[in-house]
């Protein structure tokens, strides 16, 4: 050490500290471009299915396109609902891409024939997600309706015939496919792809299968030991970072809830949440649509700025573990009716589980936005008769006076 | 792929890169790579962004303070090794 230079100011913070306080901008928006779906898939984080009358028009999301390439955002996630089936998908998408706005879009493949994958194949600055939640069609129409095997598979085909290099392959870890991990890897090497794995969480209609679907603590394991062997090539979302717990080793990534701080959502009307898992009032920061828009929203909203505060560390303060898990995932907890300072309900060393009984009896937070195809048929005597929740569920023509 | 670092030539930013200011320094973006890099302290961003007015990498050191010198050359090595920071076209062969 020379001259008179205190020790302090040489030392320079680990990054994750740094990350703590937020940033100028999101470093990981997601953005859905709409809550329309052509599947129904059963754990869908966004409840999507149908269209909201309410979503941003094209002229709205090309002045959100502006703002973030001022605010330097250099990718956005694109997702949905399924993104493609907006009428000015391709439009929006060559307009961000025109703004050096880059854009990697979740897609189940709909509309990824051919002729669309040789021209994603030569466009700069685009990525595309296929989404497949099963290594054989059994196990992935369980969960995203059949024929959805099928479509993901075909697209796959298009891209790699048209040489898309390196697409990603988009997989929700469930108790059926985590012994399908080498599967999924290999459909990866087949296509060159890159295979990215993450959490099931129980936000939208996640809710309702989680408790059936979440890898069990066994499968957990399995998970971690297999990122650690096979991590460097595969993406997580840095997802499974309350797993790092298990062992000494830490599964690559940021392993930080960057909720508020480096990630947010913006959803197809415009709202603005703390995390993709998250659509819920308590996790609302403001809409786009106010004055200031979503540079606003991301500086100002009193949401961010509370996230993006040290948090207590609570219940889970005094656990040997908390330095590597952080207390997990925000929404999980919240969604299972666990305290948002306690521990994750797949906490490695159990502590959550055992708060799920007591919480699910207390009755638990529902996602906010449901944009399902079918409302749950609620049976009136005999015979059961299904009560749409809006005239134009039933019928396009009606009329709501 | 990229030239070994060299000190005694000049370098700048790579013209693909850009620089997001960040509350803890700058946030830098290459467009041709996709990757993102963060530089973890503000006066190393002055660094880079300066760093295309100097003759060498040594001669832009020289305005950093004594105890700082070594880290933010392993910084600019790691830097030029992410295609971050480019040699200068122009520079010449004589050693700085």
């Amino acid at each position: 050490m020379t001259g008179g230079e205190p020790q302090q100011s040489e030392r320079v913070p680990a990054l994750v500290e740094q990350f703590k306080g937020g940033l100028a901008a999101p470093i990981c928006l997601t953005w859905e471009w709409t809550y329309a779906c052509n599947l129904a898939c059963a754990h869908c984080l966004s409840s999507s299915g149908r269209r909201d009358p309410d979503e941003l028009t094209t002229g709205e999301m090309m002045s959100v396109i502006d703002e973030l390439r001022a605010m330097q955002v250099f990718y956005v996630n694109v997702g949905g609902g399924e993104p493609t089936v907006r009428p000015d998908f391709w439009e929006l998408l060559d307009y961000a891409v025109a703004s050096q706005v880059g854009v990697k879009f979740s897609t189940n493949g709909l509309r990824l024939d051919a002729g669309r994958a040789r021209r994603l194949a030569g466009t700069d600055y685009v990525d595309v997600q296929i989404s497949l939640d099963g290594a054989s069609r059994q196990v992935n129409d369980a969960v995203r309706g059949h024929g959805s095997y099928d479509m993901a598979l075909r697209a796959m085909e298009n891209l790699a015939e048209a040489g898309m290099a390196d697409f990603k392959i988009s997989v929700v870890m469930t108790r059926h496919n985590v012994c399908q991990l080498d599967d999924f890897a290999r459909i990866a090497d087949r296509f060159g792809a890159q295979l990215r794995i993450t959490r099931l969480r129980p936000s939208g209609r996640g809710a309702d299968v989680w408790h059936e679907l979440h890898p069990t603590a066994e499968q957990q394991r399995e998970i971690y030991s297999w990122l650690i062997d096979h991590g460097d090539r595969v993406l997580t979302g840095d997802s499974f970072f309350h797993l790092n717990a298990l062992g000494a080793t830490a599964i690559p990534g940021l392993n930080l809830c960057g909720a508020g701080r480096v990630v947010c959502l913006i959803d197809p009307v415009g709202d603005v949440y703390a995390c993709p898992f998250a659509i819920h009032d308590t996790f609302k920061a403001g809409s786009l649509r106010s004055p200031g828009g979503f540079a606003e929203v991301w500086r100002s909203a009193p949401l961010f700025a509370q996230l993006r505060t040290e948090t207590s560390g609570g219940a889970c303060r005094s656990c040997s573990a908390f330095s590597t898990c952080q207390g997990g995932c925000m929404a999980a907890k919240f969604f299972t009716g666990l305290p948002l300072d306690g521990p994750d309900p797949e906490c490695v060393k159990g502590h959550g589980a055992s708060g799920l009984t007591a919480a699910a009896g207390a009755g638990l937070p529902r996602a906010e936005k449901d944009h399902s195809h079918h409302r749950r048929a609620v049976d009136v005597g005999m015979p059961s008769i299904r009560v749409p929740a809006k005239p134009c569920d039933s019928s396009p023509l009606a009329v709501t006076t | 792929m990229t030239a070994p670092f060299e000190p005694a030539r000049g370098y700048r930013l790579n013209p693909a890169v850009a620089l997001r200011p960040e509350p803890f320094g700058a946030l830098a973006y290459h467009f041709g790579t996709r990757r993102l890099s963060f530089l973890k302290a503000p006066d190393l961003v002055d660094l880079v962004r300066g760093l295309g007015n100097h003759r060498c990498v040594s001669d832009a050191l020289a305005t950093v303070p004594d105890g700082r010198r070594e880290v933010y050359l392993r910084a600019l090595a790691a830097l030029a090794a992410s295609d971050m920071i480019v040699p200068q076209p122009s520079t010449s062969e004589v050693p700085c």
